[in-house]
Order: C-alpha cells, then sequence, then structure tokens
C-alpha cells in the first residue's frame, strides 16, 4: 500500500477549513457546559432534595449513555414533539448545530459537575473550620476558601475532559455537520482513501490536545503558585 | 463575681451512638486560663469545639458571654466573632499570604476597609514577631512560624475567648518554645484562654485551672498546683506518671 503524500498535501488546508466549526462546538458547548456543571454542582450541594436528586438523575443519564446516542436523539428525536417545534429553542434545535451544541453542552455538563463536586469534597475540611471560627458566613467559605482551592484540585480531570470534549466534537459530522470530522468523510468518500486522510485528521487533533494540555499545565501551575519554592 | 463568660451546663454529645461528651459542667471567667489535659480520644476537642459550634452539642446548654448556642445561625455568628481558634494542625489559607490570611476576617466579618485591615494584620503580626513573612505563602514558613500565624489571624478578630487545641502537638520540638512563648505572653495579657494540651510547663506556669478529662467526663478539675501535686483521682494519677515519665 502506497501512502500519497500530495493527497494530504491537498486534503490538508481543506481539513483545516473545518477548524472554526470544531472551534465552535469546543468552546461554545465547553463554555455553556462549564455553566450547566456549576448549576448542577450547586443543586448537588444543597441539603434539599429536590435540588439535589434531579441533579444526580440527570448526571446519571447523561454519564450513562453514549453521547452518539444523546445526539441522535436530540438530532432525530425530538422534532417529533410538536411543543418543541412551537416553543422558543426550535430556532436553535431545528439546526443539527445548535442539536449538537445542546448535545455536547449536557453531556460535558454531567462530567464536569462531578469532576467540581470530587474537587469540592476533596478541599481539607481544616481550612473550612478555620473559616467557621472565624466567622466566615457559608458563601463567604465557598468563595473564598473553597472555590480557589477546589479549582486548583479540578484543573487535571477538568483538562481530561476538554480534551475528551474536542473528540467528541468529531460526533457532530454525523448529523450533517462539516467540523474537520465532516470535511475528512466528504474527502474520503471521494477519494477512497481513508488511510492518508484519517490518519492527518487524527495528527491535527493531536496537536490541538497537545496545546489543550500545556494551557492547563500553566494555569495548573499558576493556580500552585502558593505550593513553590 | 460577674457572670461566666463561657457555661457548659450538663452538656452532652453524641457521635452517632457513641458519647464523647458526658454530662459537661464548665464555667470560666473573664481573664480566666484554663488548660485541659486527658488520653488521646477524651472529648477534649469535642468539649472546645462545642464552645464555638464547630460541634453541635445533644443537651445542655452552652452559653457565651450570657448568649446561649442554638441552631440560630445570628447567634452562632455572633459567639464565633468573639470565639478564636488556633487548630493542632494550623489550618492557614496555602492559597493566600500570611498577610491575606490574616485580613481576611477582619475584612469579611468585622467590615474594615483594607488598609485598616492591613493594619490590624501587620500589628498582630508584630505582636507574634514574624513581620517580615507578611507576603509569604503559610508553605514557605517553618511550623512554628505558620502556628505564630494562625495565633495572629485569631487575634485579629479581637476575640474575647481564645481557643487552642493542642498547638504544639504537631510541632517539631525545637519550635513548640517559639508557639508557647507567644501563648504565655497572651496570657500574661489577661487573655481568657481554654488551651488543650500536653506541656504541663506551661500549665504550671499560666494555668488558673486544670482540667483532666477521661472517657468524655470531666474527671478532675484543680488548680496546677494541686493537679500536679496533688491528684485525687486514681486516672489522673495514672495519666500524670505516665505523661511526667517521658
Ligand atoms: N466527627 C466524629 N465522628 C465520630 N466520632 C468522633 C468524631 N469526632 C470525634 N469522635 C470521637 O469522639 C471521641 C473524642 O474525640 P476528641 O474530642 O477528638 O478526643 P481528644 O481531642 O481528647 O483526643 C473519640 O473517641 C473520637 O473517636
Ligand atoms: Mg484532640
Amino acid at each position: 500500500m502506497s501512502f500519497d503524500i500530495t493527497l494530504i498535501l491537498d486534503s490538508l488546508p481543506k481539513m483545516l477549513s473545518g477548524i472554526g466549526l470544531t472551534f465552535q462546538l469546543l468552546i461554545l458547548s465547553g463554555v455553556l457546559g462549564l455553566l450547566l456543571a456549576f448549576v448542577l454542582l450547586l443543586m448537588r450541594l444543597t441539603e434539599k432534595w429536590y435540588f439535589s436528586v434531579p441533579a444526580q438523575v440527570f448526571i446519571y443519564v447523561f454519564r450513562g449513555t453514549p453521547i452518539l446516542v444523546q445526539i441522535f436523539i436530540i438530532y432525530y428525536g425530538l422534532p417529533q414533539f410538536e411543543a418543541i417545534r412551537e416553543s422558543i429553542f426550535w430556532p436553535i434545535l431545528r439546526e443539527p448545530f445548535g442539536c449538537a451544541i445542546l448535545a455536547l453542552t449536557l453531556n460535558t455538563g454531567a462530567y464536569v459537575s462531578e469532576i467540581l463536586r470530587g474537587a469540592v469534597l476533596a478541599v481539607d475540611r481544616g481550612l473550612l473550620e478555620a473559616g467557621s471560627a472565624l466567622g466566615l458566613s457559608r458563601n463567604q467559605r465557598f468563595i473564598y476558601i473553597t472555590s480557589p482551592l477546589a479549582i486548583r484540585l479540578g484543573i487535571p480531570p477538568y483538562s481530561n475532559d476538554v480534551i475528551s470534549l474536542l473528540k467528541s466534537t468529531a460526533l457532530a459530522s454525523t448529523i450533517t455537520i462539516f467540523d474537520m470530522m465532516g470535511i475528512a468523510r466528504t474527502i474520503v468518500a471521494e477519494t477512497y482513501a481513508p488511510y492518508e486522510i484519517f490518519i492527518s485528521l487524527a495528527i491535527i487533533y493531536m496537536i490541538f490536545t497537545f496545546f489543550i494540555q500545556k494551557g492547563f499545565g500553566y494555569f495548573e501551575n499558576f493556580m500552585s503558585r502558593h505550593v513553590k519554592k | 463575681m460577674t457572670q461566666p463568660l463561657i457555661q457548659m451546663q450538663n452538656v452532652d454529645k453524641f457521635f452517632g451512638s457513641f458519647q464523647a461528651l458526658k454530662n459537661i459542667n464548665l464555667e470560666v471567667h473573664k481573664g480566666e486560663r484554663i488548660v485541659v489535659c486527658g488520653p488521646s480520644g477524651s472529648g477534649k476537642s469535642t468539649m472546645i469545639r462545642c464552645i464555638n459550634r464547630l460541634e453541635k452539642h445533644n443537651s445542655g446548654k452552652i452559653l457565651i458571654g450570657g448568649r446561649e448556642l442554638t441552631d440560630s445561625e445570628k447567634d452562632i455568628d455572633a459567639v464565633r466573632r468573639e470565639v478564636g481558634m488556633v487548630f493542632q494542625s494550623f489550618n492557614l489559607f496555602p492559597h493566600m499570604t500570611v498577610l491575606r490570611n490574616l485580613m481576611l476576617a477582619p475584612q469579611l466579618v468585622r467590615k474594615n476597609n483594607k488598609s485598616k485591615a492591613k493594619e490590624i494584620a501587620m500589628k498582630y503580626l508584630e505582636r507574634v514577631k514574624i513581620p517580615d513573612q507578611a507576603n509569604k505563602y503559610p508553605s514557605q514558613l517553618s511550623g512554628g512560624q505558620q502556628q505564630r500565624v494562625a495565633i495572629a489571624r485569631a487575634l485579629c478578630m479581637s476575640p474575647e475567648i481564645l481557643l487552642f487545641d493542642e498547638p504544639t502537638s504537631a510541632l517539631d520540638p525545637e519550635m513548640i518554645n517559639e508557639v508557647l512563648e507567644v501563648m504565655e505572653d497572651l496570657a500574661n495579657e489577661g487573655m481568657t484562654m481554654i488551651c488543650v494540651t500536653h506541656e504541663m510547663g506551661f500549665a504550671r506556669s499560666v494555668a488558673d485551672r486544670v482540667i483532666f478529662m477521661d472517657l468524655g467526663e470531666i474527671v478532675e478539675e484543680a488548680s496546677p498546683q494541686e493537679f500536679f501535686e496533688n491528684p485525687k483521682n486514681e486516672r489522673t494519677k495514672l495519666f500524670l506518671s505516665q505523661i511526667l515519665s517521658h
């Protein structure tokens, strides 16, 4: 089997033209997912069952099912409901892009909220007791003690989740989105050269993964500056 | 005599079905210095942690400055503003500099502005003799220095009462004295304090009263002189023989 270099050089710019969409998917669902994760976290941290139980069920469902299934349910399933078609969300859910963002957001939100919860629970209890003893309120302790320390503890698992999210964006190509993966699939359909195209694509994803890891590495160092020296 | 600053009346505390405190009765007046000792697991920490509601007692009454500790957040906050605590493991906020550790509560709880809070912080850092460490992070200090910072942090709230829970137990031997000196200074200045400690030299020189606890009970309560020279209870005698033989 021969490896067609010119084909790779031809296709690289085409695939990279999908970078914008890949990053829109990553960043939009990453940010929305983080917000959702935070809401789910707060729901779980309250001692009220009517907040924490729904959050737990939501997390269980979205962590317990394949993201591809979630994407298909949202894209093919939701439009069958008249209520959805008549709701204010229809302009978003009508578009494959909106469906992909929704599915990725719900999925990453569920995962990240568990990461945040783990980080919050890992904060040394003694520090919170010291905060209480000084007269800080529950909210003050959460803002000034728990959060900064939990963020630091949560960075490594969170960076893993961002990397998975980057890779999950490729699933959006299954619902007619022309992100890098979507473009690669059309090129493969035209050229019958899956080997060259998908390997080049894999390398592109790896390069982005590398930069995401580096970026979080710097962030972690910055947040851990007090541990150094 | 005036009303006691701390009153514990028939206090019981359970962890599940395990009774950690049994019918504790204790009165501490303003300016009194109390040393609490007893074997590990005897309830010393639990008792002083009930005083600032880090633990919630199950029955009996606790009054601090006449204010009863109940579920009322308002009362708990009010009590915590007046009761400082120093922990065995320092519990400094690792992500804040020494200065910010000290300024946090004066700013958030006492609502001082930044420059006032800083002034207070520097004043107490000088009291514990480490103003030059203000801009370091706790992890950059020795254990003894960290504990002095923790004492300064408690003092920044100008508490009426200071609680110490084995403040020197986590320290290397050569650092114990620098912390004890700070505590002795405070005692001599009239601070009301309850110290859980096994530093018997400290107990002899500053305590007005020594309390011995075992199995969740206050077994003996006496002046240091009496306590060390003429202990009444068998359990006290056994404990003293063990601790003084070291
Ligand atoms: N949070 C807790 N949950 C269950 N048991 C506890 C808890 N805190 C303390 N205890 C138990 O209560 C007893 C008294 O503990 P403590 O007050 O810490 O003793 P001391 O400070 O005298 O060593 C011990 O037997 C301990 O195991
Ligand atoms: Mg203890």
